[in-house]
């Protein structure tokens, strides 16, 4: 085995240019699939990221229009029953019990975070512009939880809201620019029934997302119970986290059934995120295979190209006592090497094209916060880079190693 | 003294560009210690009947015993492994392999056989070159090597596994006549002092007679094997 080695290692050396070529087409074809494993990967975690940055898990709330049981198949399930365009019944949306099932959900192992919520829309009014606001009533301990509102506090801070009779709000960047307002400063909301209220700036928050800074506020949930008009108790919908955002699907079907309200996980809410992924990793998948095969179909002729050259070599080395799995081990062994340090050198140039993507400013206006490409640095890729590059060498090598092997060393030396 | 080498009925075909009988009903047997000369007119098969000796030929008619062992029907594998131990080759076009130094290419059928250390290898493989008077060519390509060295470098070749039999295509084919000299005094020395057996191809007169026993072919058969 040694011997094969010393005699692959002899050939490779011998023709330098031909090993660098057949080399870099590894080379190539690992560094693309790497760079683009960590492009595309990082614009799907981006994405999801972005995603998340202001969605729960799962959002629970009462489905005013989802579908019942006609009154006529309850009075007699046995017939067969008729009713054309049923319309809901009069129901407010509210989450009887609401401060209940968060608290059943704050204890669930599997939860992270659970926080009530009720929202109103309100006008804000700057002289003569009103602006429309989105003031969301919300626990700000648990909202913080998911969303990690303290990394997105820009200005002031949110612990006023955590005290239920505070006149406290805490606004998103685009808004405060738009009204032209700073912490502390005071802000008249009118609610769509016409109340006003004065609440005081004790914060500006930015989520790096345009449309979403541009209307939303935070308030203590008791404020805007208040500025409803509604009870204590009055809540419309529960955001929750999961630890293992995997789990949201099954956890959010479950909490469903045990609470009859309707429930949405992340997934189902965002069905084109999971589309454009699925895009995604189909093109990556068919970019580095199309790269590997044409890196493969290179080493494949290189190494039958040596075959042919060496046809003379071999019936030597056959004439003095090598068998046929000894030649084809020291041709396999020069398709191994060749594809060991073209791949190494292939996770060279993926980790220097990544990283050099990663450098370049990139311009995403006001819409998203995002200053450089998202990359995603997965060592996972370079282990599975490695591996399918020398895959694919050993794959290419094997049936010409094998041919060599073969050869008749008598055909041969006749001459 | 004990055959060493028995070959019984033994036929060959080439079957292009019309089947065409080479070898045809060959029956001898070599002693061990023996030198052996193999003459005949160019095309007669010569060539053609070493490889069937040498074990690389398989496709032929008949029986090969060498050292008491039954060669014919045994595995390519079995047989690479024996040639490497018990064969020396000398081809009639003293091939070497290019990429590799004069020293290495005698090293590598012992490094293979894995009878010696590397370093006990190199060391009989310098005693072989030094023996044909190529040592200085020891670290040279073989590609850079003139004719009649190459040739003496595919001696040492032959002889670095202390083989049972060496066969030589005519060996000194390429050599001038104080190399041809020196080449058959070894040749002789192989026989009588360590009683391993040679059987060479030859066209050269004097290099036949002096050795122990001509076998004379013409067209496929054997004329005379005293
Ligand atoms: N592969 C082959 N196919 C068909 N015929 C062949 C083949 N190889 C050799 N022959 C024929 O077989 C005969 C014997 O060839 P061989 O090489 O054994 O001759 P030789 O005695 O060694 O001659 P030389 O002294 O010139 O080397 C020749 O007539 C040759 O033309
Ligand atoms: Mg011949």
């Amino acid at each position: 085995m040694k011997l094969a080695f010393e005699i692959a290692i002899t050939h490779l050396l011998a023709k330098p240019k031909q090993t660098l070529v057949a080399m870099l087409g590894v080379t190539f074809g690992i560094g693309m699939f790497i760079t683009m494993m960590s492009m595309m990967t990082g614009l799907n975690n981006f994405t999801d990221e972005l995603t998340l940055r202001i969605t729960p898990h799962i959002r629970m709330y009462h489905d005013v229009a989802m579908s019942r049981e006609t009154l006529l198949d309850e009075l007699s399930p046995q017939t067969m029953n008729v009713v054309h365009h049923q319309k809901p019944k009069k129901e407010q949306n509210r989450l009887k019990d609401g401060f209940q099932i968060v608290q059943f959900l704050q204890k669930q192992p599997e939860v992270a975070a659970a926080s009530p919520r009720v929202t109103t829309q309100a006008f804000c009014n700057y002289g003569p512009v009103q602006i429309n606001a989105n003031v969301m009533g919300v626990d700000i301990a648990q909202e913080n939880k998911m969303f990690k509102l303290s990394e997105k506090i820009k200005a002031g801070t949110f612990d006023p809201l955590l005290s239920p009779n505070s006149d406290a709000i805490l606004i998103g960047r685009g808004l405060a620019k738009k009204l032209n307002i700073l912490v502390g400063d005071r802000l008249n909301l009118t609610t769509p029934q016409g109340n006003v209220f004065n609440l005081k700036v004790v914060g500006i928050f930015a989520m790096g997302i345009g449309t979403y800074d541009d209307v939303n506020c935070y308030a203590h949930i008791a404020t805007v119970q208040s500025m409803l008009q509604k009870d204590k108790r009055y809540i419309t919908e529960i955001s929750i986290n999961m630890l293992d955002l995997e789990q949201a699907d099954e956890f959010a079907q479950k909490i469903q059934k045990t609470f009859k309200y309707k429930t949405e996980d992340f997934s189902t809410a965002n069905a084109t995120i999971a589309v454009g992924k699925a895009f995604r990793n189909i093109l990556t998948a068919t970019v580095s295979a199309t790269l590997l095969l044409v890196a493969g179909f290179g080493i494949y002729n290189i190494l039958n190209m040596t075959i042919l050259n060496k046809m003379k070599d071999i019936a030597i080395l056959k004439a003095t006592g090598f068998a046929a799995r000894d030649v084809m081990a020291i041709f396999m062994i020069e398709s191994v090497l060749i594809g060991f340090f073209g791949s190494l050198l292939g996770l060279l140039m993926g980790f220097g094209l990544s990283y050099w993507i990663a450098t370049l400013p990139f311009d995403a206006g006001n819409v998203i916060d995002l200053k450089h490409l998202p990359i995603n640095f997965n060592p996972l890729f370079y282990v599975v880079g490695i591996i399918f590059g020398m895959m694919t060498t050993a794959l290419a090598g094997y049936f010409p190693s094998r041919k060599g092997g073969k050869i008749d060393p008598v055909r041969i030396l006749r001459g | 003294m004990e055959t060493v080498l028995k070959a019984s009925d033994i036929n060959k075909y080439f079957y292009d560009p019309v089947k065409f009988q080479v070898l045809k009903e060959l029956d001898f047997e070599v002693k061990k210690g023996e030198f052996v000369s193999i003459v005949g007119k160019s095309g007669c098969g010569k060539s053609t009947l070493l490889y069937i000796l040498s074990t690389m030929d398989t496709d032929f008619e008949g029986e090969l015993e060498i050292n008491g062992e039954k060669l014919t029907k045994q595995k390519q594998n079995y047989l690479a492994r024996f040639r490497n131990e018990h064969i020396g080759f000398v081809f009639q076009f003293h091939y070497l392999l290019p990429e590799f130094t004069s020293l290495q290419n005698v090293m590598i059928p012992a490094l293979k056989l894995g009878k010696y250390s590397r370093q006990e290898v190199e060391e009989r493989a310098l005693e072989k070159l030094k023996l044909l008077g190529v040592e200085e060519q020891a670290h040279k390509l073989t590609s850079k090597l003139s004719g009649g060295q190459q040739q003496r470098v595919a001696i040492a070749r032959a002889l670095i596994n202390d083989p049972t039999i060496i066969m030589g295509d005519e060996p000194t084919g390429n050599l001038d006549k104080k190399n041809t000299e020196n080449v058959f005094a070894i040749f002789k020395e192989l026989t009588q002092t360590y009683h391993q057996t040679i059987i060479a191809v030859t066209h050269d007169q004097d290099f036949a007679h002096n050795s122990d026993r001509i076998i004379e072919m013409s067209d496929g058969v054997i004329l005379k094997a005293n």
